[in-house]
């Protein structure tokens, strides 16, 4: 059986006096994409932090392909192939676009061939690219902060809520980009909110409910199963926008 | 009754508690077991930065503040006492005058930077202060008419005051007095919101306390506290300067005691100011004894050197800082 | 976020304000002069501090003894040099001035490492400890400055050739200053060239945004901290080194004397941005200057209701770096 590109098992993380994961066990099967659901305060960016070593996990283990990461630093992480794109996108204001890519690409310059690919999954990006950060619209630096997860191809990427406050049309511009990531060889978990994102993009599905995962499973199981998802996330897949 | 003038706060250690004694005894009874004009001097300056040291343990060991600014409220202690009796004449009321003031404008500069910069982070707040306290020290330095200048000023006291014992009894009196007050206002459901405050700003804003209130009141008290003490120290000196109240490296000998002698701990001031004094005017001594004695060898003397002796506090308080928050005290009541 | 250039017109409203107060153009120019070297000394001295801290959060109370520890280098370089100093030629006197200058950076910047490693790494995050730490650390190595040079004042000797004016005019225009002006310029726009020009320049300045995504792309800011608080401390050094030289003597309070009118330019220019910097220091400079002239008892006071005016308009700062 292949192994899984990412798994936690038993991952409890404090922060402060607070105890946020309580034992998190979950594996994202290698190509595809995870979406992670879940209420707010579920702690679904506390994992997603987590696994990228910003937060220190205080009991379990967390692998890339096998590989112990549980202790290690972020940019040891970062360097395994792993890419976070958080849930404030935290691009670079005072830097421009086209310097925020050159930093994510860790190699030196973005690759030709690679930068016109994100031309493609991003048009509007053309007309800012030399543009501050800053100056940005909100759905203009969520480009942005994925653009720069996949510069360089990575194994693996850590999604917050990519689609938090963006206008429909970019939201579409959204899906179609994630269809394409899907078909390259990266792995990819996502957490959101909105659902039918979540449905047309997810392959699997984890679901967490106060630092605990409560179900994990086939995204089309869930998405014919009105009555769990009730039950999962206080509302059907359908009533949500 | 005891527990009422310690307001609870007691030594908790035989060591500690013989070492408190010692100091009272020896303040209270100075001009009877340690007869001499240097001496006495010795003995004066320890009581004064006692109580200079334990009100700014209120801001720092117990509110989590680190300011710049406590010389500049020991200055206005001094120059307010120092101003009225150069200028208005050696009367009590140029004296209560004198006191009163400089309380009020402690009390009202206090408030201001309390209110303006508690709010701001640490950092930020801690050079505010150092600004503030230059400027004030710029002041002081160029109002010549009247503070002095560089210079300073002399002057008398009332009648009553000019003897020695009576002076130095006022002044031992009144800071331990103050002292007590400082040990009862930590002791306090006051005291213990500032504790709880310093530990966890977050939880103590969520049960409803407002920060800026506290910490406001804090920098209050502890800015009163050390215009006591500049009031003291002036009637003692019978002079007021810049370098007697608002130069940094006063600031920087009242940080040295206060993290040496044990922050947070009230206590700790008493041990830090007179270890402190002591050494300023004892341990150079004998230092130059070791100096001497090492004549010849290559960095050693110059080490040991008598001038050298902050070095070594400096020393002792950056280990203090890593190693021992609580300080001496700390360690005596292990 | 837009790029705004309005506070950069302060410089000029500043000295174009002054002219009339002053009434005449020569003097205003010896003034004028007089105020951009000030502020060029000042704004090496300080640019170390406001990247250190906008990078790493680190508030270093005793980055005076950089300074301190800079000017006594260059000044132990010059005192052996005197011959070379006073050959009247340029050549002999770069001979005497660049190993001073080396010395003086190189010490200064050992001495950062040593801080950083010793001082400040076990302290990364904690203020409070960080401010006594700091002050602890000015309290030794000030006297740990008199150990190894000394306590008196070490006067120092100007090398020939920029010593005394030149007229230009009616202006009588220090070489010194000039030459101040000239080195801070170039200092300044090496600093710029590395900033944005550079892929560590780069990762500074993504790193004082947000050194957190700039870990999560990658890149070890640990390093990166270690690397500019050196740089820092070496450009202090170096600042030590033009002021004394300026001063023409030395003494261990240099940098006690210097660091409240650092702080000062650090936060009118915005905490952690090095334009902000460059320009608090020109106007600190400037203005130091000109009332020093118009107002002499203002003078000392007159950085500080800079300050004041300056919170009262953009309370974080000239330029402050917005952190994520």
């Amino acid at each position: 059986m292949p192994e899984a590109m990412l798994s936690l098992s038993g991952v409890n993380t404090h922060i402060a006096q607070y105890h946020i994961l309580h034992g998190v066990d979950f594996d994202v099967p290698r190509g595809s994409l995870t979406m992670l659901l879940g209420r707010n305060g579920a702690g679904k960016t506390t994992c997603l932090r987590t696994v990228m070593g910003l937060w220190r996990a205080s009991a379990g283990a967390i692998r890339i392909e096998g590989r112990d990461i549980t202790r290690a630093a972020t940019p040891e992480v970062a360097q395994l192939g792993v890419a976070y794109v958080p849930e404030n996108m935290g691009i670079f204001a005072a830097l421009t676009v086209q310097e925020n890519l050159r930093l994510a690409a860790r190699s030196g310059e973005p690759d030709a061939k690679r930068l016109a690919w994100i031309f493609e999954l991003f048009p509007a990006m053309k007309t800012f690219f030399q543009a501050l950060a800053g100056n940005l619209s909100g759905g203009q630096k969520q480009m942005l902060a994925i653009a720069r997860a996949i510069v360089e191809p990575r194994k693996l990427l850590l999604v917050d809520e990519p689609t938090k406050g963006l206008a429909p049309a970019i939201i579409a511009n959204m899906v179609e980009a994630f269809k394409e990531l899907k078909r390259t060889d990266t792995t990819l978990l996502v957490v959101e909110q909105n659902f039918n994102f979540a449905r047309s993009l997810g392959d699997t599905v984890a679901v967490m409910d106060s630092g605990r995962i409560v179900h994990t499973g086939r995204m089309d199981a869930l998405a014919a199963d009105a009555a769990l998802q009730t039950k999962l996330l206080g509302l059907s897949l359908d009533s949500h926008q | 009754m005891l527990v009422r003038l310690l307001s609870g706060d007691f030594p908790r250690s035989r060591a500690l508690t013989v070492v408190l004694l010692a100091v009272l005894i020896g303040l209270a009874a100075a001009p009877f077991i340690f007869p001499g004009t240097r001496s006495l001097n010795v003995a004066a300056k320890v009581a004064v930065f006692v109580l200079l040291v334990a009100s700014y343990d209120l801001l720092l060991g117990y509110t989590g503040i680190v300011s710049f600014a406590h010389t500049m409220f020991f200055g206005i202690g001094g120059y307010g006492v120092g101003i009225a009796m150069a200028k208005m004449g050696t009367g009590w009321g140029a004296l209560a005058a004198g006191i009163v003031a400089a309380l009020a404008l402690s009390l009202a500069i206090a408030l201001a930077i309390g209110l303006l910069s508690l709010r701001v982070r640490a950092i930020f707040f801690a050079m505010i202060t150092l600004a503030v306290a230059s400027f004030f020290q710029i002041l002081a330095s160029q109002m010549s008419p009247l503070t002095g200048g560089e210079d300073g000023l002399s002057f008398r006291l009332p009648e009553l005051l000019r003897e020695r014992l009576v002076a130095y009894y006022v002044v031992f009196g009144a800071a331990l007095l103050a002292f007590l007050g400082l040990l009862r206002v930590v002791n306090s459901p006051f005291g213990r919101v500032l504790l709880s405050i310093r530990e966890n700003e977050f939880r103590s804003e969520a049960i409803g306390y407002r920060i800026v209130t506290y910490r406001t009141a804090a920098n209050c008290l502890a800015a009163l506290g050390a215009t006591v003490a500049g009031i003291l120290y002036a009637i003692w000196l019978r002079y007021t300067g810049p370098d007697t109240t608002l130069s940094f490296n006063i600031m920087i000998d009242i940080l040295l005691m206060v993290v040496i002698g044990g922050m947070g701990t009230m206590y700790g001031a008493v041990l830090g100011a007179t270890i402190f004094v002591l050494a300023q005017n004892y341990l150079r001594d004998l230092m130059k004894v070791a100096s001497g004695a090492l004549e010849g060898l290559p960095l050693l003397p110059a080490l040991l050197h008598p001038d050298r002796w902050l070095l070594w506090l400096g020393v002792l308080f950056i280990l203090c800082v890593y190693y021992f928050p609580t300080g001496i005290v700390g360690r005596l009541r292990k | 976020m837009k790029r705004d250039w309005l506070p950069l017109a302060l410089v000029p409203v500043i000295a174009l304000v002054s002219l009339p107060l002053v009434g005449s153009l020569p003097t205003w120019v010896t003034l004028t002069v007089a105020g951009l070297a000030m502020g060029m000394m000042i704004f090496m001295m300080a640019s170390g501090l406001t990247l250190v801290f906008g990078l790493m959060d680190v508030l270093n109370f005793a980055h005076g003894i950089f300074i301190a520890v800079g000017a006594y280098g260059a000044a132990s370089v010059l005192t052996r040099m005197s011959a070379q100093m006073e050959a009247q030629s340029l050549a002999s006197d770069l001979s005497a001035m660049v190993p001073a200058v080396l010395a003086a950076v190189g010490l200064a910047a050992v001495l950062g490492w040593f801080f950083e490693r010793v001082l400040i790494r076990p302290v990364y995050g904690d203020h409070l400890r960080q401010i006594l730490i700091t002050m602890g650390g000015l309290i030794v190595f000030e006297q740990l400055i008199h150990v190894v040079w000394g306590p008196d004042i070490i006067p120092l000797p100007r090398p020939g050739t920029i010593t005394g004016s030149f007229i230009v005019g009616e202006a009588a225009i220090e070489r010194y200053r000039v030459a101040a002006v000239i080195v801070g310029l170039v200092v300044f726009a090496a600093m710029w060239l590395l900033l944005n020009r550079t892929r560590i320049g780069l990762l500074v300045r993504a790193g004082v945004e947000n050194p957190e995504m700039v870990e999560s792309l990658g890149y070890r800011v640990r390093r990166l901290f270690v690397g500019v608080f050196v740089a820092g401390s070496g450009l202090a050094g170096l600042g030590g080194a033009m002021w004394a030289m300026y001063q023409e003597q030395v003494n261990a309070q240099m940098g006690a004397q210097v660091l409240v009118m650092i702080f000062i330019v650090v936060i009118i220019g915005g905490l952690g941005s090095v334009g902000g910097c460059f320009l608090g220091a020109l106007l600190v400079g400037l203005l130091a200057n000109y009332t020093g002239y118009l107002a002499p008892k203002l003078a000392l006071g007159s950085n500080i209701l800079l300050m004041v005016a300056v919170l009262l308009w953009r309370p974080r700062g000239l330029f402050p770096i917005g952190r994520a």
